[in-house]
C-alpha cells in the first residue's frame, strides 16, 4: 500500500504543488488571491498558454522537439486578422483566413522538419525572426484596433465577453452554475459507462475507492470553479474554446491512431518507422497543427486585447513550453499528457497573478518563473532516475 | 615461464534473467599474448569488461589479481591508471577531430585550463611512428581509413601506458593487408614485453598470434591451450568452441508439410548507407517455402540483419539491387508499410533499439504494426485492442501482471514475446527472425521455439537469422552460410554439423 502511495504521489506532484501555491497565495494575499474575479481573469489572461501548449505538446511528443516561432506566428496571424477587420471584411472571413493561415505556416514549418530534416530548433527559430518580421510589415508598424463587435463578443475580447445568463440577472450566474452541473453529470456519467463496460468485459479495472475519490475530488473542483465564475460575471467566451481545444487534444492524443504515433515516435522513432508507420508524416502532422493552434492563438490574443500589435506574442512560445513541461511532458518525447499541461498553465498562471497582486517586482517575477520550471525539470529528471 | 600478471578467479556475472559469466577464470603471464575465443554471446566481451571496470566491482562476483594486488575498479579511468587498456570493437574515436585530439581525449596534454598543443602533437607523432604510421597527428580522423583508425587507437592505449592491452576484435573492421599489418604490431610489442589479450573469430589470425588461446562456451571457461607445449589448429580450438553435447533443446517439429516457395531473392546486392561504394550484401539469392523454416547463418557483421533490413521495405543501405519475388510475383518494397501490406515481417535483432517502445505498455505495442486493424477512420478501439494484446499474451505465455505494463519493465524472454506478438499479428507469411534468442535464457529459448514451429505449422515461412550454431541447426529444415556479405554455403539441417559449418565459413575466409 506504502508504494501505492509513493505512485500516486509522483503521479499528481503537480496538482497538489498547484494547490500548495495557490493556498499559499491567498494566505500571502489575505484571500484576494481566491476571488472570483481573479479565478475568472486566470482563465482569461492565459487563454493562449491553453491554446498554444495544446499545440506545442504533440510536438515536444514527437522527441522533445518544440516550436520557437509559434510567438510570432501569433502576432502575425492576428496582424492579418486585424488589417482585414480594419478594411471592414466580415470576421467570419478574417477567422477562415487567420486559421487557414496559421495551417499554412504550420505546414512550411513541418516541410522543412519533417521532410528535408531540418532539426525543429533551427527552423522554428528562423521562423522566430521571420513571422515577427512579416508581423511588422502586415502592421505597418503600428496597432491596428478592432471595432468588429460580433468577432469581439465571440472571441472573448472587451469587457463583457461572457455566455449571456439565460435565467435573468442575480448576483450568481445561474447558466455558468447549471453549466457545471451539467458537466460534472456528464463525467459521471462517462466515468460510470466506462467502469461497467470494462467489468463486463472482464478488464482491469481501477480498485473501487481511488475511482471513487478521483471522482468526488474532480467534480467538487469543477463545481466550485463554475460557482467561482458564477459569483463574477459567468462563463468567459475564451473558456468556451479553451475547453473545446483541450478536450479535443485529449482525445486526439488518447484515441485516435495519430496520436499514438506522436507518442510511439517519440518513445522510439526507429521502431515505429520499422512497425510501416512513417515517422515524417507525425512530425509534419505535429508542427502543421502548431501552426493552426498558433492561428487560433493569434484570433485570442487580438480579440482579447482588442487590436494587434507588432510586439504581441513576445514569449508566448515560451509560456507554452514551460507549461508542457511543468505538466510532465519528456524532454526527450513520448510521455506527456493534456491533463498534465492545464496544471502546467494554471500553476505559471497562478504565480504571475499571486506576485502580481502581492506586488513583487516584474523582474522577480520571472526569476521565480525560471526556477519553477528548472524544480519541475529537475523533479522529474531525478524521479525517472529512480525508477531505472 | 614468466610471471603470472593478471588472474580472474571464478568471476561470475548475472545480468536481470541470464547468468553471463559463470565462475569464469582466467591467468594471463607477463609478456605473452592470450587469445580469447568462443561464440557470439559465450561471455567473452562481458569478460574484458568487468576487467577494465565497465562493470564496476560489486556488480560481480570473484577476484581480479593483477600484478599480486586484488583490483576493485571503479570505472574505466581506474583499470587505466593501472596500465590495463581496452580497445573496443567499435571504434571510439571522434571523426571531426584530428588524430592528436583524439589520443589525448580526456587525457589532454598541458595544464588544465590551457592545452599544450606543440606537446599533444609532438607526443601523438611519437606514438604514431611506434604503430607505424606516417601521417602527422593533426590529420582528421575522417580523412584516414579505417585500418589507420585502428592503428590510432593502439597508438591512444600506448599513450595511456598501456601494460596490458585488450583488443576486442581488432580486425573486424580491416581487410587483409591491415589486418596482417596490425597482427605484426602486436608482435613486435609482445618483443618489447607488452603482455596483450585478444578477442578474435578468426581462427587463423589467433593461431598466428596466440602464446595461449583460452576458450569460453556459454559463460564457463573450457579449457586454456598452450600453443607452445603442443601443437594448436583450427580445427582444434572449434572443437574446444562448439563442443556441447545437444540435448533435447529444440522442440520436434512433426506433420508440417512443406509446401511451395513463399518468397524468392536473387542476385541481391546492397551497399552501405554512408559509404556507398562498400558491398555490405554481395549476390545473395534465397528462397523459403511455405511451412519451413530456413537458417541463415554467420558470425556477426556478416551482412545477416542488413541483407533482412534491405528486403522489409529498404530499412537499411543504398543501391539495392536483386529481384525479390513473393508468392511468385516479382514485387518492389520501398517502405516498411509496403512490405508488411506485402506479407513480410522483420523481427529484429535489437529489441530495445529497433523493436518496441519501451515507455508504453505491452497493449500498444502489441498493435503499433497494425493500427488499421484496431482502429477505424482513425480513431482507436481501445477495447478491441486490449483484447487482441490479452490474446497474444495468453497464446505466448507472456509472464506480465497486466497487458497495461509497460515493455521496459519485462524480462528480455517477454519483450521478445511482445516483439513476435506484435508481428504475429500483422498476419504475415514470411517471417524472418532475427536472432530471435539472443540475450533470453534457456527456458524462455524452448518457448520461442516451439511459437517457430507453431508458426510454420500454419503454413507460413520463417527465415531464421542467428549466431547460435546448435540453433541453427536444431531448429532449421535447410541452412545458408553467411559471410562477408556473400552467401558461401547451403546444406540441409540433416547433413549439417557445428564442425562442417565453421569450417565453410573458415575456408571462404581464406579464398578471399
Amino acid at each position: 500500500m506504502s508504494i501505492n502511495i509513493k505512485a500516486v504521489l509522483k503521479k499528481y506532484f503537480m496538482v497538489l504543488v498547484l494547490i500548495v501555491v495557490l493556498l499559499a497565495f491567498h494566505a500571502a494575499t489575505g484571500g484576494k488571491m481566491l476571488l472570483a474575479q481573479n479565478i475568472n481573469n486566470l482563465i482569461s489572461q492565459n487563454a493562449y498558454v491553453f491554446v498554444l501548449a495544446a499545440g506545442m505538446l504533440l510536438c515536444i511528443l514527437t522527441g522533445g522537439n518544440i516550436d520557437l516561432a509559434c510567438g510570432s506566428v501569433v502576432c502575425f496571424i492576428g496582424g492579418i486578422g486585424a488589417v482585414m477587420m480594419d478594411h471592414d471584411l466580415p470576421a467570419f472571413l478574417a477567422v477562415i483566413v487567420m486559421l487557414a493561415g496559421g495551417l499554412l505556416v504550420g505546414a512550411w514549418q513541418g516541410f522543412w522538419i519533417a521532410y528535408v530534416k531540418v532539426p525543429p530548433f533551427i527552423a522554428t527559430l528562423a521562423g522566430m525572426y521571420a513571422f515577427r518580421g512579416l508581423s511588422n510589415v502586415v502592421l505597418q508598424g503600428y496597432a491596428v484596433g478592432i471595432r468588429n463587435e460580433g468577432f469581439l463578443n465571440v472571441f472573448g475580447g472587451g469587457a463583457d465577453c461572457y455566455v449571456p445568463d439565460l435565467f435573468g440577472s442575480g448576483s450568481l450566474n445561474l447558466t455558468c452554475v447549471l453549466a457545471g452541473v451539467v458537466l460534472v453529470a456528464v463525467y459521471v456519467v462517462m466515468v460510470i459507462k466506462s467502469r461497467v463496460n470494462a467489468r463486463s468485459k472482464g478488464y482491469e479495472v481501477e480498485p473501487f475507492y481511488s475511482a471513487l475519490v478521483k471522482l468526488v475530488l474532480i467534480s467538487a473542483a469543477v463545481i466550485w470553479f463554475f460557482y467561482k465564475l458564477a459569483q463574477y460575471k459567468g462563463i468567459p467566451s475564451s473558456l468556451i474554446w479553451i475547453g473545446i481545444v483541450l478536450l479535443s487534444y485529449s482525445y486526439i492524443t488518447s484515441n485516435t491512431t495519430m496520436g499514438r504515433y506522436l507518442y510511439a515516435v517519440g518513445g522510439n522513432e526507429k521502431a515505429t518507422n520499422l512497425s510501416g508507420i512513417d515517422s515524417r508524416k507525425v512530425y509534419f502532422f505535429a508542427y502543421t497543427n502548431m501552426g493552426l493552434m498558433a492561428g487560433l492563438g493569434g484570433i485570442l490574443t487580438i480579440a482579447r486585447a482588442t487590436q494587434a500589435q507588432p510586439t504581441f506574442g513576445q514569449g508566448y512560445e515560451m509560456d507554452a513550453i514551460a507549461a508542457c513541461f511543468i505538466g510532465g511532458a519528456s524532454a526527450y518525447g513520448g510521455e506527456g499528457n493534456i491533463f498534465g499541461i492545464v496544471i502546467g498553465a494554471l500553476l505559471m498562471g497562478v504565480i504571475n497573478m499571486g506576485m502580481s497582486i502581492m506586488g513583487t517586482d516584474a523582474n522577480y517575477q520571472k526569476v521565480i518563473k525560471g526556477l519553477v520550471v528548472l524544480g519541475a525539470i529537475i523533479f522529474d529528471v531525478l524521479s525517472n532516475k529512480k525508477k531505472n | 615461464m614468466g610471471k603470472v600478471i593478471l588472474q580472474m578467479k571464478n568471476i561470475t556475472k548475472t545480468f536481470p534473467g541470464v547468468k553471463a559469466l559463470d565462475n569464469v577464470n582466467l591467468e594471463v603471464e607477463e609478456g605473452e599474448i592470450h587469445a580469447l575465443v568462443g561464440e557470439n554471446g559465450a561471455g567473452k566481451s562481458t569478460l574484458m569488461n568487468v576487467l577494465s571496470g565497465i562493470y564496476p566491482y560489486g556488480t560481480y562476483e570473484g577476484d581480479i589479481i593483477y600484478n599480486g594486488e586484488v583490483c576493485k575498479f571503479q570505472k574505466i579511468k581506474d583499470s587505466e591508471s593501472r596500465g590495463i587498456v581496452i580497445i573496443h570493437q567499435e571504434l571510439a574515436l571522434v571523426p571531426q577531430m584530428s588524430i592528436g585530439e583524439n589520443m589525448f581525449l580526456g587525457n589532454e596534454r598541458g595544464k588544465k585550463n590551457a592545452i599544450n598543443w606543440n606537446e599533444t602533437y609532438g607526443e601523438a607523432d611519437k606514438y604514431l611512428k611506434m604503430v607505424g604510421l606516417s601521417e602527422s597527428s593533426r590529420v582528421l580522423i575522417k580523412d584516414i581509413g579505417t585500418g589507420k583508425q585502428q592503428l590510432v587507437e593502439i597508438a591512444k592505449a600506448l599513450a595511456k601506458k598501456a601494460k596490458l592491452l585488450i583488443l576486442d576484435e581488432p580486425t573486424s573492421s580491416l581487410n587483409e593487408t591491415d589486418s596482417r599489418a596490425l597482427l605484426d604490431l602486436m608482435l613486435e610489442f609482445k618483443k618489447q614485453g607488452m603482455t596483450m589479450i585478444i578477442i578474435s573469430h578468426k581462427l587463423n589470425e589467433v593461431v598466428y598470434v596466440a602464446d595461449k588461446i583460452t576458450v569460453i562456451r556459454d559463460g564457463s571457461t573450457v579449457e586454456t591451450m598452450d600453443c607452445h607445449s603442443m601443437k594448436i589448429d583450427e580445427d582444434r580450438i572449434i572443437r574446444g568452441m562448439v563442443g556441447r553435447e545437444i540435448t533435447n533443446r529444440f522442440p520436434k517439429r512433426e506433420n508440417v508439410e512443406i509446401g511451395d516457395i513463399n518468397m524468392e531473392v536473387k542476385g541481391w546486392t546492397v551497399h552501405h548507407p554512408v559509404y556507398t561504394e562498400r558491398k555490405v550484401v554481395d549476390n545473395v539469392s534465397l528462397n523459403v517455402r511455405a511451412g519451413e523454416v530456413v537458417g541463415i547463418y554467420g558470425l556477426m557483421g556478416a551482412g545477416r540483419t542488413e541483407l533482412a533490413m534491405s528486403i522489409f521495405g529498404r530499412s537499411y543501405g543504398s543501391g539495392i539491387a536483386g529481384s525479390l519475388k513473393i508468392h511468385g510475383r516479382e514485387v518492389d518494397l520501398k517502405t516498411p508499410r509496403e512490405a508488411i501490406e506485402a506479407g513480410l515481417a522483420y523481427v529484429t535483432e535489437d529489441r530495445k533499439g529497433n523493436g518496441l517502445v519501451l515507455s508504453n505498455p505491452i497493449r500498444v505495442n502489441t498493435s503499433l504494426a497494425n493500427m488499421k486493424s484496431v482502429s477505424e477512420r482513425g480513431v482507436i478501439d481501445v477495447d478491441k485492442e486490449y483484447a487482441v494484446a490479452v490474446e497474444y499474451k495468453d497464446k505466448l505465455k507472456t509472464k506480465t501482471p497486466t497487458v497495461e505494463q509497460n515493455v521496459g519493465n519485462l524480462s528480455g524472454g517477454n519483450q521478445q514475446k511482445v516483439l513476435l506478438a506484435k508481428w504475429m499479428f500483422t498476419d504475415p507469411d514470411i517471417l524472418i527472425l532475427d536472432e530471435p534468442t539472443r540475450g533470453i535464457d534457456v527456458g524462455a529459448k524452448y518457448e520461442i521455439y516451439c511459437i517457430i514451429n507453431d508458426l510454420v505449422r500454419e503454413g507460413k515461412s520463417v527465415v531464421m537469422i542467428s549466431s547460435e550454431l546448435p540453433e541453427v541447426i536444431g531448429m532449421s529444415d535447410r541452412i545458408y552460410i553467411m559471410n562477408e556479405g556473400r552467401f558461401v554455403g547451403e546444406i540441409s539441417s540433416a547433413e549439417a554439423t557445428q564442425e562442417s559449418i565453421m569450417a565453410n565459413i573458415i575456408q571462404s575466409g581464406r579464398d578471399k
